[in-house]
């Protein structure tokens, strides 16, 4: 107890710093795999995905985040178990955020392919099983979001596979793509406005004081999805169907409005990521905050402080703005098969899951749920070639980024609790 | 970098050096044209240049060839069989190879084509060279079937090209027989040995418009799948 009423303020900045750090860590890195698909399919410029980024990034960490953030904070571990020594809770979350932090650093430098939320959920589960009591782990929490890596792959694939085969039966294997497009888009255009709008209505906006009924988000949704439909019409009116200045492939013309389509799915990508991976970095930030604010205690109801949010969101714009607009832009040139009658498919599959599970409070990895709905795409023929490899990388992902993010956290951890008692 | 994940699950599209490759089956064709011309002519240095140039084409397609296969491990994921676009990529490969072996026998031989036969002679190269260029018109397509993911209204235009071919390989065969009886008709006059090769490259010249149309075959093989 004295130790938090001794050295509060150290801990919370420490916090801050850390959690800051991941989110830059984020904004620099992740978001990149978000965005990198809308600038491969040229459906935006770089500069164009970085403001669509920082933009929806922001509002995703800010209006959606909080159920994941809720479930890193308090979900894994019980706070029953440390509620007698809540500084033991804050020089874990202080680890677990070194360690993922430590963990994606180290892999970004030896090329591995880690997800910022395995790391993150390794170190808690790890600091907790071994640092404090192995039930103090809540394993049926732990086993539904690791039952929810796979599941999210699985049905963002689907959902995408759904969306590429209804564009490819309405639209492109018509017999006047470019006029079927025309007709069609607005249509999609509702659904990308409406899915993402209803997802963060129902679940994700208690905390700014918006409490919907289900009718209620149903028919701001709609609203939502009319207006996106209005935006996107204004650019849709402007594309004309013109042949190809290159004479390589006729559907040139379709591929444009598609992109508009694009436009808006990058913009629902963007504000996904930053509704699941922000909670990553400020989940544990939160805890610690809450903590501390409580003199000590562990309040189970505490609410979120906003500013811890807007902590994360800060940070991935930062990430964005220093670092992440370059790997953007490599990204984007080496994605080059994605067209955007795909790119939207996936881009819209893959958002919708993440949104999903962000209400839900499931911290899942994005990067993984856009492999799985481009695999939906390619599954539906829409791709030329697609290297299976990439579905083990996944696995491994999983089976070294758990226990190095524990083994790390539960070093600190000690660490921690021998120097300052 | 972890963003690798996303770059490397695409692979190396086959379909555009499948397409890079029917191009060049189909420029080895077309320099039949010069070459026939200059044999006719009993231009020998200009034959040599032409078959030259048939060879240097031929070599090329062998390289885009070997590419295509190298970049098709069978981890790849793709649209359509990969044992089916192996094939027919051997098959384009058979319209360069062919070009390459008429060339070389018509030169080796110093063939000199019978006066009479010279008009027919003309008409079936160029023939075998249209059924060529109308392979690598359907072939040319690939990138737009990809689009619509092998189905649809693009399936039915691709159809089209390849009645289309299948009507030129008929008119083709129906010349080589033409011309296979005037042989008939001529064939005592000339030294033995000089008309069993005139029969050869006759028959050689058909496989040329027939290995066009069996590219057309195995394209309809993956589109109707």
């Amino acid at each position: 107890m004295s130790i938090i009423a001794e050295h509060g303020q150290l801990l919370l900045i420490l916090a801050c710093l850390f959690g800051f750090f991941m989110a830059w860590g984020v904004g620099a890195n992740d978001v990149a795999n978000a965005m990198g698909t809308s600038v491969g399919a040229k459906a935006l410029t770089i500069k164009q995905a970085i403001l669509i980024a920082m933009l929806f990034e922001f509002c995703g960490a800010y209006l959606a985040g909080g159920e994941v953030t809720q479930t890193i904070r308090k979900g894994i571990l019980d706070p029953a178990y440390v509620a007698d020594s809540p500084e033991l809770l804050v020089y874990g979350m202080l680890s677990a955020l070194l360690a993922a932090g430590t963990w994606l650093l180290v892999a970004s430098l030896m090329g591995w392919p880690v997800s910022t939320t395995h790391s993150i959920v390794g170190a808690l589960v790890g600091f907790a099983a071994v640092g404090i009591d192995v039930d103090a782990v809540a394993w049926g929490k732990v086993g539904q979001i690791v039952a929810s890596w796979v599941v999210s792959p699985v049905l963002a694939g689907t959902i995408s596979f759904g969306l590429f085969i209804s564009a490819q039966s309405l639209i492109l294997r018509a017999e006047k793509p470019f006029e079927a497009a025309k007709r069609y888009i607005p249509y999609y255009l509702f659904l990308v406005g409406f899915m993402i709008s209803m997802v963060t209505m129902v679940k994700g906006l208690k905390h700014i004081g918006l409490g919907l009924t289900f009718g209620q988000s149903l028919m701001y949704a709609a609203v939502a999805g009319l207006i996106i439909t209005f935006i996107g019409n204004l650019f849709l009116r402007r594309i004309k169907d013109e042949p190809d200045p290159t004479g390589h492939s006729r559907f040139a013309s379709v591929e444009r409005v598609f992109a508009v389509l694009m436009v808006f799915t990058a913009c629902a990508m963007a504000f996904a990521h930053g509704s699941n991976d922000v909670a990553n970095a400020i989940g544990p930030v939160a805890a610690v905050v809450s903590v501390i604010q409580s003199g000590g205690e562990i309040a189970a109801k505490a609410a979120l402080p906003w500013w811890v949010l807007l902590l994360g969101a800060g940070g991935i714009v930062f990430g964005l703005a220093t670092y992440g607009f370059k790997v953007i832009a490599t990204v984007g040139t080496k994605i080059t098969e994605l067209t955007p009658s795909r790119g939207f498919a996936a881009e819209l599959g893959a958002a919708s899951t993440v949104v999903l599970a962000s209400a839900t409070g499931l911290p899942i990895s994005t990067t993984h749920t856009l492999v799985g709905a481009v695999l939906g795409v390619g599954l539906a023929r829409g791709i030329a070639a697609l290297n299976l490899r990439v579905i083990r990388n996944i696995f491994m992902s999983w089976i070294v980024t758990l226990p190095a993010g524990a083994g790390l956290a539960i070093i600190f951890f000690f660490i921690f609790k021998a120097t300052l008692g | 970098m972890p963003l690798n994940k996303l770059n490397n699950l695409f692979g190396k599209s086959p379909f555009e050096p499948i397409q890079e490759h029917i191009k060049k089956a189909e420029a080895c064709a077309i320099a039949l044209q010069p070459f026939i011309n200059a044999v006719i002519d009993k231009d020998w240095q200009g034959a040599e240049t032409a078959q030259q140039q048939i060879v240097k084409l031929e070599h090329e397609a062998d390289l885009i060839k070997k590419q295509i296969r190298l970049n098709l491990p069978s981890n790849l994921f793709l649209p359509v069989p990969r044992s089916d676009l192996l094939e027919l990529i051997s098959m384009q490969d058979r319209i360069a190879n062919c070009a390459k072996d008429i060339a070389g026998l018509m030169l080796g031989r110093r063939m000199e084509i019978p006066a009479s036969l010279v008009d027919d002679m003309r008409s079936y190269v160029d023939l075998a060279i249209a059924t060529s260029s109308q392979a690598k018109k359907a072939i040319e397509e690939l990138d737009e079937l990809l689009e619509t993911g092998f189905r649809g209204h693009e399936v039915k235009l691709v159809e089209k090209m390849i009645e289309e071919l299948d009507r030129l390989e008929y008119e083709a065969d129906q010349l080589q027989v033409t011309i296979r009886a005037e042989l008939y008709g001529i064939e005592r006059d000339l030294p033995p040995v000089d008309a069993m090769f005139l029969y050869k490259i006759i028959e050689l010249i058909g496989e040329l418009s027939d290995k066009s149309q069996k590219v057309g075959s195995r394209l309809q093989i993956i589109i109707a799948r």
